[in-house]
């Protein structure tokens, strides 16, 4: 008998067994911290502390967060509709253009609030356009979207190079990026929302699009779940035979489908971009496109899973830059080989200890 | 042919016990089949026949009982162990290579070293020699895809006594046959039979079961309920066994009244997704207040015709017209806003989505409805009183609205799309396979629905395989064969005509 339909409760699914994997993944790590010579105890304190000890960590432990939702919900929405959009890096890059030529272009007329829905359906504009084509191509020639959004990540990539270096440089400057925006352009660091909790921000960069994340998790949990639409997408992806067989359109749901997840991870880039440095800079994206698909995976493609897959995910970002720096032997390389095997765990072997639980539970669990 | 009672039963299962979670799929199952005998097991879908064959061939292990093969106890913890006990099993989806020979089929597997040559050799003489003593004759060096269902079939049976079976399982084996090759096929067993061979024979057609079986035993809800002999038992006994209760085996209908022409097919061709010709030059009308039945072998092209009519598929010439307008490539949600009703041959991928709650399921196709929510959203509320009142009026069990669809039997499912399409009101019932996997009791009330249908004044199309079916509900019967409709029949047209006409044999 395969385990895979029998049915278990929620919070064993979608609370136990991710737990379960993080457990794993963390025992894991341990044994590679300790082969290298370090405590691996100490080495998890450090990081906690990291991550969540003071008010900066927390700061920094959400930038990073946020950028994570924002493309966790990329690939989360695309995946409702059974597309695996490996893109959201690319658009979210690109995404950045439309952000920043909002900002370059009214930073010096209006405050933040007045620029900042002109960075985000920018930002969104710009990402979702970088997702049509791979839509189209998907939608009416059956090229499959995984290849094609891998492939726009890397013409995105050389384009945004172009651009920062031939077209938006400061005339006279070495550095590929553009002029620092003015205060108009910029969106505000939280610092008070962490001083509400006594902490103190200093210098992390946490800032206004957290928020807006957080406005698009609703937004996503709407769509999904509560629209016409999104209960097209859902049975696209879960039966593309039912959907031609109720009427839903499958060209126009895919395309429509791509940009709002495209436009979700354009907006990924407000974040960086006008959050915390205020330029347009090459690769600001630095990953968090696939880990967004990562978080996505590991939080059920729900709105809510994906907040605390990507406030984990944070963790091990701003914890990990703080480990390495108190254990110089725990280098940049071993948190990313710690991160991988989270992802690892967390995503490809989601359902490693499935059976093993559905057993348990049909032996002890139906008092 | 009477067993010898003296010798030790080819099968003996002993207190059979097997649980699926909450499921209790065979609860305390004793049966004995007598060595040379043909013992039929029929049951509801569900009534756990197939998990019981299933532990018999090494599939799933019981958590209690034990099995004796001729006297021996036995330990079958895989299909390799059941072989090498001398059974053999014949699935109802046939496990062939398609592009391979019949040849490559049969030694698949058993090929007996690294090079091919000796094994295939030994094999193609060992093929004569069961064709003589059987009469399963089958061209060793066919392809597979290239043969009709009816042999495809004997190469499994091949397969099987090429393994040295001594026992046969059959699972629902007439589904994808036509009348004369089911025919065939009870011959073949019976000359199986006849030279000591035990066949087990799955299936939930009393006909089949009255037909050839030495004895019979019938399954209810993961018991054993009754062994009888056949010679001592009737249709309508069976019947009552498996449900459970007294059941109605024919439709009581009066005469149809056909009413103005609805749906009017002229000239209609339609490829396949491979671009062969499945539907070829095609017309006919269907009226208000009548069943028009099409019967047919299974791909000779009514599901192709069907899914033409319903919008799935684009024709590639000729003419579809609803109350006279002309709906040729109109996709689903046009059709169905013009009033035609889709109950789909396949629900599992096309009637329902089964990870979806029933209550989605219940609006499916009709979602951009108004009453299901203003404007863009989706009025979970209003879709769940909806289900709720047609959980109620179909009698659709568990009565829960947000239960998943997949956790529903086979028979609650098709009421969930039959009470979609029905509670429409179309004024075009477009039906296929309505009782494919579904339990007697729920064919019943299928059956009734779709009568009342039609004395509503509705015109309905009906495409089933099952020609017990379409002679019932029908009013008048189009054979299709090789894309064509051959001939338009009486319901009261003999199930022998019927059947040289599904094989393409008389007009």
């Amino acid at each position: 008998m395969s385990t895979a339909s029998v049915p278990l409760p929620n919070w064993i699914t979608y609370g136990l067994m991710p737990f379960l994997n993080l457990v794993v993944a963390f025992l894991i790590s341990g044994v590679v911290v300790w082969f290298i010579g370090e405590n691996p105890l100490e080495a998890v304190k450090l990081l906690l502390q990291g991550a969540l000890g003071n008010g900066e960590g927390i700061g920094f432990t959400l930038y990073y967060a946020t950028n994570f939702i924002f493309t966790g919900l990329s690939v989360a929405v695309a995946y409702h509709a059974g597309l695996f959009n490996i893109g959201s890096e690319g658009q979210a890059y690109v995404g950045g253009l439309g952000a920043a030529l909002a900002s370059l272009a009214l930073d010096h007329y209006v405050p933040w609030y007045v620029t900042m829905p002109f960075a985000v359906i920018g930002a969104a504009i710009f990402g979702a356009a970088w997702a049509l084509i791979p839509a189209w191509l998907q939608a009416k020639r059956g090229s499959h979207i995984v290849i094609t959004t891998i492939m726009f990540n890397f013409i995105g990539a050389a384009m945004m190079v172009y651009l920062l270096v031939h077209v938006l440089i400061v005339p006279g400057k070495m550095a590929p990026e553009t002029r620092v925006f003015l205060e108009g352009g910029q969106l505000p660091k939280l610092d008070w929302l962490i001083a509400l909790f006594g902490g103190r921000l200093g210098a992390a960069p946490f800032n206004v699009s957290f928020l807006i994340a957080l406005v698009m998790c609703v937004a996503v949990w709407l769509l999904i779940w509560r629209t016409k639409l999104g209960y097209e997408i859902r049975t696209l992806g879960a039966s593309s035979t039912a959907a031609v067989y109720a009427g839903i359109p499958y060209v126009k749901t895919v395309i429509i489908t791509m940009l709002i997840s495209g436009g979700l991870a354009g907006m990924m880039a407000l974040n960086p971009v006008l959050g915390a440095s205020a330029r347009l800079q090459v690769e600001f994206v630095g990953g968090a496109g696939f880990v967004g698909i990562a978080v996505s995976l590991m939080g059920r493609s729900h709105p809510l899973g994906i907040v605390l897959a990507a406030v984990l995910f944070g963790v091990l970002y701003q914890g990990g830059d703080a480990l390495s720096f108190d254990m110089p032997k725990i280098t940049r390389d071993m948190i990313v080989v710690i991160q991988g095997l989270v992802i690892l765990f967390a995503g490809a072997l989601e359902y490693l200890f499935r059976p093993a639980i559905v057993r348990v539970w049909q032996r002890f669990g139906k008092a | 042919m009477s067993p010898s009672p003296t010798a030790a039963p080819a099968i003996e299962l002993i207190g059979i016990d097997k649980k699926f979670g909450a499921v209790h799929a065979n609860r305390n199952i004793n049966l004995t089949v007598a060595k040379g005998s043909i013992h039929g097991i029929i049951g509801e879908n569900g009534a756990g026949k197939s998990t019981l064959m299933s532990i018999l061939y090494g599939f799933y292990q019981a958590d209690a009982g034990a099995i004796r093969i001729n006297g021996q106890d036995t330990v079958i913890h895989d299909s390799q162990a059941a072989i090498s006990a001398g059974i053999g099993m014949v699935h109802q989806h046939f496990m062939l290579v398609e592009n391979f020979s019949v040849l490559e089929n049969v030694v698949l597997g058993v090929e007996g070293g690294a090079l091919l040559g000796r094994g295939v050799s030994d094999a193609r003489s060992a093929l004569k020699r069961l064709e003589a003593d059987y009469g399963l004759e089958v061209d060793p060096d066919a392809i597979i895809e290239e043969l009709p269902v009816g042999l495809q079939q004997r190469v499994e049976i091949l397969k099987a006594l090429y393994r040295g079976a001594e026992i046969l399982i059959l699972d629902e084996p007439t589904g994808v046959l036509t009348p004369a090759e089911a025919d065939h096929l009870f011959r073949i067993l019976g000359v199986l039979r006849d030279q000591g061979k035990t066949i087990v024979l799955i299936t939930h057609k009393l006909r089949e079961i009255m037909a050839i079986t030495d004895t019979v035993s019938v399954m209810r809800r993961g018991e054993m309920v009754a062994t009888r002999r056949t010679a001592e038992t009737t249709v309508e006994e069976l019947a009552e066994l498996m449900v459970g209760r007294r059941v109605l085996l024919r439709v009581e209908k009066g005469p149809a009244s056909p009413g103005e022409v609805v749906l009017s097919v002229r000239n209609l061709t339609v490829k396949d997704g491979r671009g062969v010709v499945m539907v070829d030059d095609v017309s006919f009308d269907v009226r208000a207040g009548e069943v028009v039945g099409i019967a047919g072998v299974a791909g000779n092209g009514q599901s192709e015709l069907l899914e033409a009519i319903t919008g799935i598929r684009k024709p590639v010439s000729g003419e579809i017209m609803i109350h006279g307008q002309p709906v040729a490539g109109f996709d689903a949600a046009r059709l169905r806003a013009l009033g035609l009703g889709h109950i789909p041959e396949d629900r599992h991928h096309m009637g329902l989505v089964l990870g979806f709650e029933e209550s989605e399921n219940s609006v499916l196709g009709y979602h951009r409805d108004g009453r299901y929510g203003r404007g863009p959203l989706l009025d979970l509320d209003a879709c769940r009183d909806d289900a709720k009142a047609k959980i109620e009026k179909y009698d659709i069990r568990p009565p829960n609205c947000r239960l998943k669809t997949a956790n529903f039997s086979g028979g609650n499912q098709q009421k969930i799309v039959v009470a979609r399409e029905i509670e429409r009101d179309p004024s075009l019932l477009v039906v296929g396979q309505p009782t494919r996997g579904v339990d007697i009791g729920a064919i019943e009330f299928i059956h009734r629905r779709l009568i009342a249908m039609r004395d509503a004044g509705k015109a309905v199309l009906l495409v089933s395989v099952e020609l017990d079916e379409i002679r019932s509900l029908s009013d008048r019967i189009l054979v299709m064969f090789a894309g064509h409709v051959v001939g338009e029949k009486t319901p009261d047209t003999g199930e022998q005509t019927l059947g040289l006409m599904m094989a393409g044999i008389a007009a």
